[in-house]
């Protein structure tokens, strides 16, 4: 499949983790993830892969929670409806620290809303969406190149952190047909699953290396692991104290924290002689382009700050760049998610001006174009 | 096992100090073809081991284990045919047999 | 520790070193004393459980262990093999992708009535449907222990339980036909006081290729058991001593549980069909020439 193709952003995005060395994936059809599916079903079999259709989306991730236990790269792809349905075992994966990768095209909603149509409203979901404390890792792509690349991104970042990676797709980008180049399996950088060093009578599941983060053995290699969705030790024992709570969760949210250089993904343009910077990101990001272009050709210094992963937040890029412009201007398919984060991290060094949109299509770029005029005065 | 047990017992987080497997010696009696053998201390006087034997070999004898669960004793050891019913049925791991080796 | 064979051996011409206990390599000592109550089957389940994997001649190294949420669940932590304690409802489709991505393993699902059933009765029909490759030992005490004894979908009519305080009065599930119903190759029902047929259902449930399910009736002496006055954990023991009829030919619809009524046994399905791996490997080799993985 190496060389340039003409697909849409789902089949991109399965042809990436089919790149990065996925081969499970269990899924449930929803509008406008589907595809990811469907070119799964028919790619893997050629591949030694599995491809799975669950009863619904709670078993799908649960199984491919099983299946990496198991050794495989697994994926899962679904839209608003079927993300609230993963998200207990979206915890389950982020407590025993499990590789996969869960991949949301997003539609408008809340509930069923519009399947056939574009939001991005799922983005403080994507965050604090599992009950609980955690930090979790989202990439939003703004292309079909970027479906397959961030694809890729992901897994990689899903092995080197041991954490359920989200993509945070959306309709239109789902569906939009673009050159997309696959790149050659040797061209391309895997991260390896981290393998235990140890024998397995001095093996822990849960004991971390320097980077916070512990080797991971699978089943079936006699090593007899134990994970539990409860509060555990380094054995993989549920304890019941305040005190383990305490160690075992400060580590799974420093795991990420402290490694946010190696984690956090910006596109930046213009940024350090601008008034006023568009914050955006997936198919907002697209659209704002034209509103950037046709301000600068009116002599506007606007700068372009483009979200390529949502989380872990970029605080310190956000707020170093809030002190030098006026404003930051964060045009999105939702009343305003991101945004907030913007104006939290711009602590009032500059103003922030949310450009929001119910969702059901993408801003009309004249929009964004009138926010960024106004936000310069 | 008892060796790398000890090493796992090293320090994990919010373990509590348990006896080890010293604390759980076994009180060993003959019978006609081999032994039983009683570990007091896991006993929790369910009672499954003195009703389901065939023979009414056991009985709650009047000692208590330190949690103060009444512990099964041996009453006729010589009608014990090794059946392994009462270690099929005791959901503690406290009672246990052996076959001597043929000779 | 692939050491099934030798601890097959020592099983079943039962000599053995007397100074420790036979099973006590397969536990987690450093995990004991397990948490289930005085009386409460589980103990001799789980008792039951070892032997029969081990008799069964499995590699131990391959035996993974996939539990859910509540009493029956805390097996998969105690045992010493790959043990898995996911969500509640949720073993069987986590169980279902570990054992797709690695059909060498044999994935053994252990959990409760509410567990499987209820929660999680969508993941049952569908794995049975599919017959995925996998064991599952429901055990079956007519509540929801660990949270305090509330009803079930098992809980017989007229039963008092924590939220049915004045007596249960919905119709309980028959485990045995849904099982039946949506195509397991293996069903069986037996009690904790049938521990020899819960062992060689067991052992033929892990031999056996196919979606295999094993009910296990228990005592609950702390909840259901005092609820209903039925006694202790040993009463009820000696209640499904008495009160249970072995019948192979039954209307499996027929055979829910009920209020002091005989429970009937057995082992009801025994039959054959393609699992969902032998189907992918079909499709795969006719692709790549040669199934995932060689039996």
């Amino acid at each position: 499949m190496e060389g340039k193709h003409f697909i849409n952003g789902a089949t991109a995005c399965a042809e990436g983790a089919i790149v990065a060395g996925c081969r499970f994936f269990a899924g449930y059809p929803i509008t406008p993830a589907t595809e990811v599916a469907e070119r799964m079903s028919e790619r893997l079999p050629h591949l030694g892969g599995i491809y799975i259709q669950m009863e619904d989306e709670i078993a799908s991730m649960a199984a491919i929670l099983g299946a990496s236990w198991g050794g495989k790269k697994s994926m899962t792809a679904t839209s608003g409806p079927g993300f609230s349905l993963m998200m207990e075992n979206l915890g389950l994966g982020i407590m025993t620290e499990t590789p996969c990768v869960v991949v949301n095209m997003q539609r408008a909603g809340p509930s069923t809303g519009l399947p056939t149509y574009v939001g991005q409203g799922d983005m403080m979901q994507a965050r604090w969406g599992s009950h609980g404390v955690y930090e979790i890792i989202a990439l939003a792509p703004s292309s079909p190149q970027e479906a397959l690349d961030l694809t890729i991104t992901a897994f990689n970042l899903s092995e080197e952190f041991r954490l359920p990676v989200l993509i945070m797709g959306d309709e239109i980008i789902s569906h939009m047909a673009e050159r997309v180049i696959i790149p050659a399996l040797d061209k391309v950088k895997i991260y390896p699953r981290r393998k235990p060093q140890v024998p397995p009578d001095e093996y822990l599941p849960y004991q971390p290396d320097s980077d916070l983060v512990p080797a991971m053995a699978t089943a079936g290699q006699g090593y007899h692991i134990q994970t539990t969705g409860l509060t555990h030790n380094e054995k993989g024992y549920p304890v019941m104290t305040a005190e383990a709570h305490q160690k075992l969760v400060k580590r799974l949210v420093d795991k990420i924290i402290v490694n946010k250089d190696k984690i956090i993904r910006l596109e930046e343009e213009n940024t350090n002689d601008a008034d006023v910077v568009v914050c955006s990101y997936g198919s907002s990001a697209r659209i704002a382009e034209w509103a950037i272009r046709e301000a600068r050709a009116k002599g506007v210094k606007v700068g372009k700050l483009r979200l390529i992963t949502v989380w872990p937040f970029p605080d310190e890029r956000v707020r170093a760049v809030a002190k030098k412009i006026k404003a930051f201007v964060v045009p999105e398919i939702n009343n305003g998610q991101i945004s907030l984060e913007v104006e939290r991290c711009a602590g009032g060094q500059a103003r922030v001006v949310s450009v929001p949109h119910m969702g059901g299509a993408a801003h009309n770029p004249q929009d964004i174009l009138d926010a960024i005029m106004k936000a310069v005065k | 096992m008892r060796s790398e047990m000890k090493k796992l017992q090293g320090k994990p987080s919010g373990q509590k100090d348990k006896p080890g497997p010293e604390a759980g010696q076994p009180i060993i009696v003959d019978v006609p073809k081999g032994k039983l053998a009683i570990i007091k201390e896991r006993c929790k006087s369910c009672g499954f081991c003195i009703e389901f034997c065939p023979k009414q070999v056991l009985e709650f004898s009047a000692e208590t284990n330190a949690k103060g669960y009444r512990v099964p004793a041996v009453k006729y050891p010589d009608k014990c045919i090794l059946c392994g019913f009462c270690s099929m049925y005791c959901p503690d791991f406290a009672i246990y047999q052996t076959k001597n080796k043929e000779k | 520790m692939s050491c099934s064979s030798k601890s097959n051996a020592e099983l079943s011409n039962g000599v053995n070193d007397i100074n420790k206990h036979p099973l006590d390599k397969f536990i987690r000592q450093d995990r004991m004393p397990h948490i289930w109550c005085p009386g409460c089957g589980l103990g001799t389940i789980f008792n039951g459980l070892l032997n029969a994997i081990i008799k069964s001649g499995v590699d131990l190294d391959k035996v993974a262990i996939v539990s859910g949420i509540g009493c029956t669940g805390r097996i998969a932590g105690y045992v010493k093999f790959d043990g898995f304690h996911t969500t509640h409802g949720r073993a069987i489709p986590f169980a279902t992708g570990l054992k797709l991505a690695r059909p060498d393993l044999k994935v053994i699902v252990v959990s409760g009535e509410g567990d499987l059933f209820s929660i999680g009765g969508n993941h049952f029909i569908h794995a049975g449907r599919r017959n995925v490759d996998l064991t599952v030992i429901c055990v079956n005490n007519s509540n929801y222990g660990m949270t305090g004894g509330q009803c079930s979908a098992t809980t017989p009519v007229k039963a008092i339980t924590a939220t049915t305080p004045f007596g249960n009065f919905e119709a309980p599930f028959s485990l045995p036909h849904i099982a039946a119903a949506v195509g397991a190759v293996y069903v069986a029902r037996w009690t904790a006081y049938h521990i020899q047929k819960v062992q060689s259902a067991i052992v033929h449930a892990i031999q056996k290729k196919g979606f295999s399910f094993v009910e296990i009736m228990s005592p609950c002496p702390t909840y259901y058991a005092r609820m209903n006055k039925l006694g202790s954990g040993l009463d009820m023991m000696k209640f499904y001593k008495e009160n249970t009829v072995i019948q192979q030919e039954v209307e499996l619809k027929d055979i829910s549980i009920t209020r002091g009524g005989k429970i009937v046994i057995g082992d009801f399905v025994d039959k054959d069909r393609p699992t969902f791996n032998d189907l992918v490997d079909e499709l795969t080799c006719r692709f790549t020439g040669a199934p995932l993985h060689k039996e």
